[in-house]
């Protein structure tokens, strides 16, 4: 899908985000960023969606990501709040010019692939946490992107309501097959999203491991063996690369 | 209970209020050219009803154009500023030394300027409303959240489209908060102009009612001209806080 050649971020302040991160992604990886607060991960993600440039280094794309090739979910939900569910799914299309006819099948295809089908005409107030960061996934989905970045998306919800959202994140992506980038500070989380974990070292960020798990799926996904192994393995890993950790 | 009893207490407050008023005016037999009572007040607007009703409305009719005229102006200031960095770093302490200079130094001047004596009340009254709704509004536009900036971005948004659909929507609550202080804002620099106005030969509105009446020693007809004034900013602050709720709820609502 794309190849960091030793990508480097340094801020005009002389902070140094990013070092010499080199990986190469295959289309439909789940790649956690996993790092500690300031490790520079949401930089990596800014990165990728050409959102900033790099400082050094090259990302090299298989097929370069146009308007639209690329869904990206913020950690807040970050919806309009005067506009409906369904009105927040539409806005990437409208942007890019699709009549709204033309767009309805695929913004109801997205709102209920995120089981929010019965919530099109609701309005954010009217919705809870979970179910706005849905209509926000929903958003980034709505012009099937090749790539999906997320950015902490779940970090501000509870743990009931969070659990839910990584099942059907997981199965979304089991079943669509896209490549997902997902940075998040929550070992749990990265262990058990993701298929591809790039662990990264405290600022300036370095690629301290890369991993590629294969936990059994199923129900018992997250409380199998294999999943409380890479927990303590991603754990070890932290010790090493963290600065007065015991 | 409580609560209609709080709901109340403006108006039993200052129905106490006028009745002590009267009470002592009576008691003391003040006469009504030093302090007249409520009750002459309301006598002196009945037997003066016509012409301070004219001079109302010709008031509100400066306000009002005013409030409409510093709405375009403030907001279309606001989208230049929030367009252009240069034009931001170019107009902006203009805006704020024409704020911070009194108009009541700067009315005469436009009362000679301009010829047309509504049109220089109307001149008047928009330097002194336009302020709230550009600063107001030029926050608002300031305050869209980055992500959404980002997501338009990533979408290929043209400015216009980024303007539309995301900087004036966002800055809306902002807009309509200077807009209410604008209001009232109108309402003050209409009675100014006309105050340095009346003293030039013209005059219609309510200042010039209160000018005249005070060199009549008509002090009960200054106070009803001075109560119109008074509830005319009440109801204008009043409706643009419902507006403002009003819009809000229904844009927003579930």
């Amino acid at each position: 899908m794309f190849s960091l050649r030793s990508v480097a971020k340094t801020y005009p302040n002389a902070t140094v985000a990013l070092e010499g991160i080199t990986a190469d992604i295959a289309p439909g990886e789940f790649v956690a960023l996993l790092g500690p607060s300031g490790c520079g991960k949401s930089t990596l993600l800014r990165l990728l969606a050409g959102l900033e440039a790099p400082s050094a280094g090259e990302i090299e794309w298989e097929h370069r990501p146009g308007p639209g090739d690329i869904g990206f979910v913020f950690q807040d939900a970050t919806l309009l709040p005067w506009a409906s569910a369904e009105e927040n799914v539409y806005l990437p299309l409208r942007l890019r010019g699709v009549e709204r006819a033309a767009a309805a099948p695929r913004v109801a295809a997205a709102l209920s692939q995120v089981g929010l089908g019965e919530f099109a005409k609701a309005k954010p107030r009217g919705l809870s946490g979970g179910m706005k960061m849905r209509v926000s996934i929903a958003r980034a989905l709505v012009s099937d992107p090749m790539l999906l970045l997320m950015d902490e998306p779940f970090a501000a919800l509870d743990e009931f309501t969070r659990h839910k959202l990584q099942d059907d994140l997981h199965a979304l992506w089991r079943r669509s097959g896209k490549t997902v980038v997902f940075v998040t500070h929550s070992i749990y989380e990265a262990a058990y999203l993701a298929n591809r974990i790039l662990v990264l070292s405290p600022r300036p960020g370095r690629i301290a491991a890369d991993l590629r798990p294969s936990i059994p799926e199923g129900t018992h996904r997250r409380t199998s063996a294999a999943y409380t192994d890479l927990v303590a393995e991603i754990t070890g890993t932290f010790q090493r690369v963290m600065p007065g950790h015991e | 209970m409580n609560k209609t009893i709080e709901r109340l207490a403006p108006y039993i407050f200052g129905l106490i209020a006028l009745g002590g008023w009267q009470g002592l005016v009576w008691a003391l037999g003040v006469p009504p050219y030093v302090l007249p009572g409520p009750i002459a007040i309301a006598q002196a607007y009945l037997d003066g009803h016509a012409v301070l009703n004219q001079a109302l409305l010709s008031t509100l009719s400066v306000t009002f154009v005013a409030l409409g005229a510093a709405t375009v102006l403030g907001v279309a200031l606001a989208v230049a500023m929030a367009a252009s960095p240069l034009f931001r770093a170019a107009i902006q302490p203009w805006a704020v030394i024409l704020q911070v200079t009194p108009i009541v130094a700067i009315a005469p001047f436009i009362i000679i300027w301009v010829n047309q004596p509504f049109l220089a009340l109307v001149v008047c009254a928009v330097i002194v409303a336009f302020f709230p709704i550009l600063s107001n509004t030029a926050a608002g536009l300031a305050s869209t959240p980055p992500e959404l900036r980002d997501l338009f971005r990533l979408n290929g948004a043209t400015r216009w489209q980024t303007l539309t659909l995301l900087s004036l929507p966002a800055a809306l609550p902002s807009f309509l908060t200077g807009l209410r202080i604008s209001g009232t804002l109108a309402l003050v620099g209409a009675v100014v102009a006309e105050f340095v106005a009346g003293s030039g030969g013209f005059a219609s509105g309510l200042a010039y009612r209160i000018i005249e009446a005070s060199y009549r020693l008509e002090i009960p007809r200054m106070f009803a001209a001075l109560v119109l004034l008074g509830l005319s900013g009440i109801v204008i602050y009043a409706a643009l806080g419902w507006l403002e709720t009003a819009l809000l709820r229904r844009r927003d609502g579930a």
